[in-house]
């Protein structure tokens, strides 16, 4: 075979398999448009350039109930479970600690929304290391249940896609310490404590 | 103290491991005075259940004295009590439905994420058991923390050996919640796969709640004799054809419900236990399947379908042909101990039920290693194995 015919062959290919993906994005775009699913269980990893992720869960409490314990800095820091830490600086100032491997990740930001009962935001501010969005929303759940608590999380991870998958593996990627700190919550709200098979206390 | 531990496959020693303590306000601490090995227990011992972690403390069928309290738990020092194998909060949207083994709130939210990918959810935290289900330290120990001790426990009256009452701890309640979930109507046919405690168990609830005939199929001469002890018929797949014989025992319809009672670990040499075995050993494909989709294949058009009987993982050559054609209901699941534990004291306790038939070894906690060698091998003497502490 040529050389000349190689390079065809190869050019033709790559323009198949890009025809093919931009079909697939079409596709998956419309598929999008046309249910009524969250936007962050979205076929995809890229939200714009951040990651996005988040859990709800239904707690048997009031809207008010739940909220007055995301309030409670000392609350806080159990349903963090110490992976996770939050502390409110003067004003409208709150620095978030992640315990990261090699070092631990501190990131300001501002509560940017703040209605009692139905939701917190907090922005990372502009010189903040990782740029994130962190929300709590709160609503009635169905068939008298309680509350719906809906956690999402915004965030350029730091290396892009390496840094995702580091922090993945390290178990400490926002999802993850979202859906956790959620759990928590939930526990601590329904049976007035944290669940945990060690069988002596940790924080002595 | 002293403890039984999992260091790897058909490897459990007992070891001194630090005493447990009050962690959390609802914990109480027991003292074993009796434990028992479990034949799901066999499945942690033999490796085919995932998430098991060298030196994790075994046992989930436990009883004992209370000896510390925290404050939020309504026990008291002193108090003997049986303890569900199934650790459940009360409080969350399945414990108020009677679903305790689907406690929102007692799975760690560490070990929650595994059971999550595995399973779509995280079930209950269960004693002695796989770290998908929590990880918590088991029963087959000198003491045990036992969370949400408001929950589970139930206090049995002095007077009472422990040997009548220790198996409302999981066996009795399972084989109890088989035969209910066998919806059996007066006169039924039910055949029970697996004579081993929760068969011969569900045996004998299923003939306390109206069943015509009950039908226990096994290998071992000694089980089969304990099913025909409790009244069963039986059938013995080593010389008879199970399908062929229970549809000539129930006039060629087939029986109206069927219970496996014997999950991810069947025995026998048919072609698909072969395969299932196969990969079972190389560990692509956690579960042998053979007695369900036998049991599947054999109930009658419409009948009911009751697995106690524990599975893992995954199954393969599954007959879901037969389950969509003949119209069948399945019902499963981990026991919801809490749910049957009052009700079948009391029936103990005015002799309806009778639970130490089985009991052929007590052991002392020391000699557990002997034990499950012993269960796991000679299944036809040993049928139930007692440890006693101390």
């Amino acid at each position: 075979m040529s050389r000349q015919r190689e390079l065809a062959l190869i050019a033709g290919a790559a323009g198949l398999s890009l025809a093919a993906a931009m079909l697939l994005r079409r596709r998956a775009e419309d598929l999008r448009r046309s249910d009524d699913a969250p936007g962050r269980t979205a076929r995809r990893l890229d939200f714009g350039g951040y990651r996005v992720d988040g859990r709800t869960v239904t707690i048997s409490a009031s809207r008010a109930d739940i909220y007055a314990q995301w309030r409670d800095p000392a609350r806080l820091n159990r349903i963090f479970g110490g992976t996770l830490g939050l502390r409110q600086h003067p004003g409208d100032r709150f620095v978030w600690t992640i315990d990261a491997t090699p070092a631990p990740i501190e990131v300001e930001t501002r509560l940017v929304e703040d209605r009692p009962g139905e939701l917190l935001a907090w922005r990372s501010v502009d010189e903040a290391e990782i740029d994130v969005e962190i929300k709590l929303q709160l609503r009635d759940a169905p068939a008298a249940r309680g509350t719906e608590a809906e956690a999402h999380v915004a965030w350029r991870p730091r290396w892009g896609l390496a840094g995702h998958y580091a922090a993945w593996m390290q178990g400490t990627d926002p999802g993850r310490l979202c859906r956790q700190a959620l759990k928590r919550l939930k526990m601590l709200v329904e049976t007035g404590e944290i669940a945990t098979a060690d069988n002596e206390r940790r924080d002595g | 103290m002293r403890a039984l531990t999992w260091q790897g496959k058909h490897d459990v020693r007992v070891e001194t491991v630090p005493d447990p303590r009050i962690v959390n306000p609802r914990d109480a601490i027991i003292q074993v005075t009796a434990t028992a090995i479990c034949g799901s227990d066999l499945h942690l011992y033999d490796a085919v259940i995932p998430g098991v972690q060298p030196g994790d403390i075994l046992g989930h069928e436990f009883m004992g004295r209370v000896v510390e309290t925290g404050p939020g738990s309504t026990l008291k020092k002193g108090q003997r009590v049986v303890v569900p194998f199934t650790i459940s909060c009360g409080a969350c949207f399945f414990c108020a439905q009677g679903q305790f083994s689907a406690c929102d709130n007692s799975n760690p939210v560490e070990t929650q994420e595994a059971s999550e990918l595995l399973y779509g959810h995280a079930m209950s935290g269960l004693f002695g058991y796989s770290h998908l289900t929590g990880g918590y330290p088991g029963g087959q120990a000198e003491y045990v923390r036992v969370p949400f001790s408001d929950v589970g426990p139930i206090v049995i009256p002095d007077g009472i050996p422990d040997e009548q009452v220790l198996f409302l701890s999981d066996i009795l309640p399972t084989g109890w919640m088989a035969a209910e979930n066998a919806q059996i109507h007066p006169d039924d046919s039910v055949a029970v796969w697996g004579c081993g405690p929760v068969g011969l168990f569900a045996i004998q609830s299923a003939l306390l709640m109206g069943a015509g005939q009950v039908i226990g199929i096994d290998h071992h001469p000694n089980r089969l004799r304990l099913a025909r002890d409790l009244g069963a018929r039986t059938i013995d797949y080593r010389h008879s054809h199970v399908l062929e014989a229970l549809m000539e025992m129930t006039g060629g319809i087939g029986p109206d419900a069927v219970i496996d009672a014997v999950g991810m670990e069947s025995h026998g040499f048919s072609p698909d236990n072969l395969l299932d075995a196969a990969k079972q050993k190389i560990g692509i494909g956690a579960d042998r399947a053979h007695v369900l989709r036998m049991a599947l294949t054999a109930v009658r058009k419409g009948g009911r379908v009751s697995v106690p009987g524990v599975y893992g993982g995954f199954a393969d050559k599954f007959p879901l042909g037969a389950l969509m054609q003949k119209g069948l209901q399945v019902r499963t699941g981990q026991t919801h101990v809490q749910k049957y534990t009052s009700e079948l004291l009391q029936r103990i306790m005015e002799g309806q039920i009778d639970t130490t038939f089985l009991i052929s070894h007590r052991l002392s906690l020391e000699e557990a290693a002997e034990g499950y060698r012993n269960f796991q091998e000679n299944q036809n003497e040993w049928t139930k194995v007692v440890l006693t502490p101390g």
